[in-house]
């Protein structure tokens, strides 16, 4: 499988230095935090994904985790680079299509996108969950 | 090819010896051995002929079988289909079922499915957890109208080894065709055919340092086994298989075959020593599960899974490092392996099966580097997996409601 420079580039990032890209976890208890994680082990990923967010509704912080492929890790990392300091509204209309085609992803790994997208809206969800 | 990637994908191909290579080399220019084996009118013919002979007479010794026995194909995956095809629709006046196993090579497993097309019945056999066919399971599913069992030597993916012995002499008993693929075997384990009652084998040069693009199907004289013909065209090779043979081709597998025979015990032991090595490098890995039992495989091959990283993205991290998740032939696909799952292992750690395999020019260095960057990477990886944080936080990943995709 050859990857796109790109997704190589972040990939290597992410591996190497996790704390300064992003790789982490929030307290997913905090009023202030969303939590999305979608996949599953069997089909070979899980994404999760937090967001902080104030009271504005701007996004001030994330932190996500991967278990996949490179190209799953290199959508997480790009995902979170589109998200910070977006508000949630800005957040929502992030597209996968987007992630793919800044990552150059092969039609094979498109879902690794999808994924990104869904955890965008997953953890949006849970955020506002806690605001209702 | 200049590159700093060390090699660990033997089981997949192996380079060509240079001694090999050297003896290739000799016939293929005008003033090598250039001719046409099948040529009877001149000296060109003769001298290639010569030498397809001689090359036939070495893989027949390395395997002790007349070399009359030996016919020539493009490789294993020929052969099998040569085997299987070939005899099914020979004896298919006996009957029409044929078994074999869901972990073979797809190379058997596809001409199986065309035969299912063209009305056979095929039974495939589950593996036991360390990925063995017994005899047991297999003579559970014999019956009256079965004519050929298809069974491989050695896995591929896991190193696992068949008692083709004890199976050869069931089903010969039975009268049952008795096919094995034993592309992974030459090198690793002895075979001795004037004992097996193995009717059909199959053999690649280029996973014992001979060149691609060459193999050969034995095929046994006594009790004679037959076969239809895949391919037709000139009757060389018995009628078996038609096609102006490759004398260059042939004659590296010869040489391959010959440099097994001599230098085995010396390269098995050196790999014994270097795969042990490694076990006890990286066996110190938190949740890491060997893939088949440590004492019924060949040294070569060591498949194991890291719980909680996926395959793919060990294979990525681990950049410099030429190994596979699962077999050559499948790693393009998103599957997990085929093998793994017919084992009984969750999906999740089909997701994550590496193979290191090693052979002839490794080194205890290399050994000694991948074994290293391996322990690096894994925690890498594992801090990138939210899964590991479930585990270290005593999450049982079987009961959590996962979102698939």
């Amino acid at each position: 499988m050859a990857y796109s420079r790109k997704v190589i580039k972040k990939f290597e990032e992410t591996l190497n230095n996790p704390s300064a890209n992003n790789v982490g976890r929030l307290d997913p208890n905090s009023d202030s935090v969303g939590t999305g994680m979608v996949g599953a082990p069997a089909c070979g990923d899980v994404m999760r994904l937090q967001i902080e967010v104030d009271s504005e509704n701007k996004i001030t912080d994330c932190k996500f985790k991967t278990y996949g492929c490179g190209s799953a890790i290199a959508s997480s990392q790009q995902m979170i680079e589109m998200l910070k300091g977006k508000t949630l509204d800005e957040a929502k209309s992030i597209k996968d299509r987007e992630i793919a085609k800044l990552l150059e992803l092969p039609p094979i790994k498109l879902h690794c996108s999808v994924l990104a997208e869904d955890s965008i809206k997953k953890a949006i969800a849970d955020y506002e969950s806690k605001k209702a | 090819m200049k590159t700093k990637a060390i090699y660990f994908d033997y089981a997949a191909t192996t380079p060509v010896d240079p001694r090999v290579a050297k003896k290739m080399h000799e016939c293929l220019l005008l003033d090598g051995n250039f001719g046409n084996p099948a040529s009877r009118s001149h000296e060109f013919g003769w001298k290639a002929e010569e030498v397809v002979e001689k090359a036939r007479l070495q893989v027949a010794d390395l395997i002790n079988a007349d070399s009359r026995e030996i016919v020539w194909t493009s490789g294993a995956t020929e052969s099998d289909n040569l085997a299987i095809k070939g005899a099914a629709k020979f004896y298919k006046d006996r009957g029409n079922h044929i078994i074999t196993s869901k972990i073979e090579h797809k190379a058997v497993l596809d001409p199986c499915r065309q035969l299912e097309r063209e009305g056979f019945e095929v039974t495939y056999l589950d593996p036991d957890e360390d990925g063995v066919i017994t005899l047991e399971a297999l003579k559970k599913h014999v019956k009256e109208n079965t004519i050929l069992i298809s069974l491989m030597h050695i896995n591929n993916e896991l190193g696992s080894i068949n008692d083709i012995d004890k199976i050869g002499d069931f089903t010969r008993e039975k009268n049952i065709i008795f096919h094995v693929d034993a592309a992974q075997s030459i090198g690793k384990v002895d075979i001795d055919l004037s004992k097996l009652n193995v009717d059909l084998m199959s053999f690649s040069a280029h996973k014992c340092y001979g060149p691609k693009g060459m193999g050969a199907l034995y095929v046994r004289r006594k009790p004679r086994v037959r076969l239809e013909a895949l391919i037709h065209g000139g009757g060389h090779e018995r009628g078996f298989r038609s096609g102006t043979l490759a004398t260059h081709q042939i004659v590296g597998m010869g040489e391959a075959f010959s440099l097994v025979k001599k230098e085995m015990a010396k390269d098995n032991q050196k790999i014994k020593e270097l795969s042990e090595f490694f076990w006890d490098q990286i066996s110190g890995i938190e949740e890491i599960v060997l893939n088949g039992n440590k004492k019924n495989k060949v040294a070569n091959i060591t498949n194991v899974s890291f719980s909680y990283v996926e395959g793919e993205s060990l294979i990525m991290a681990l950049k410099d490092v030429a190994v596979s998740s699962g077999s050559a032939c499948t790693s393009a696909s998103l599957e997990p392996s085929y093998v793994l799952r017919a084992l009984g292992r969750p999906d999740e750690l089909a997701h994550s099966s590496i193979r290191f395999s090693f052979g002839r020019f490794t080194t205890k260095e290399e050994v000694k580097m991948v074994a290293e960057t391996t322990k690096r990477v894994v925690g890498q990886l594992r801090e990138l997996s939210p899964l590991w944080d479930m585990y270290l936080d005593g999450v049982d990943l079987e009961k959590v409601e996962w979102a698939p995709h």
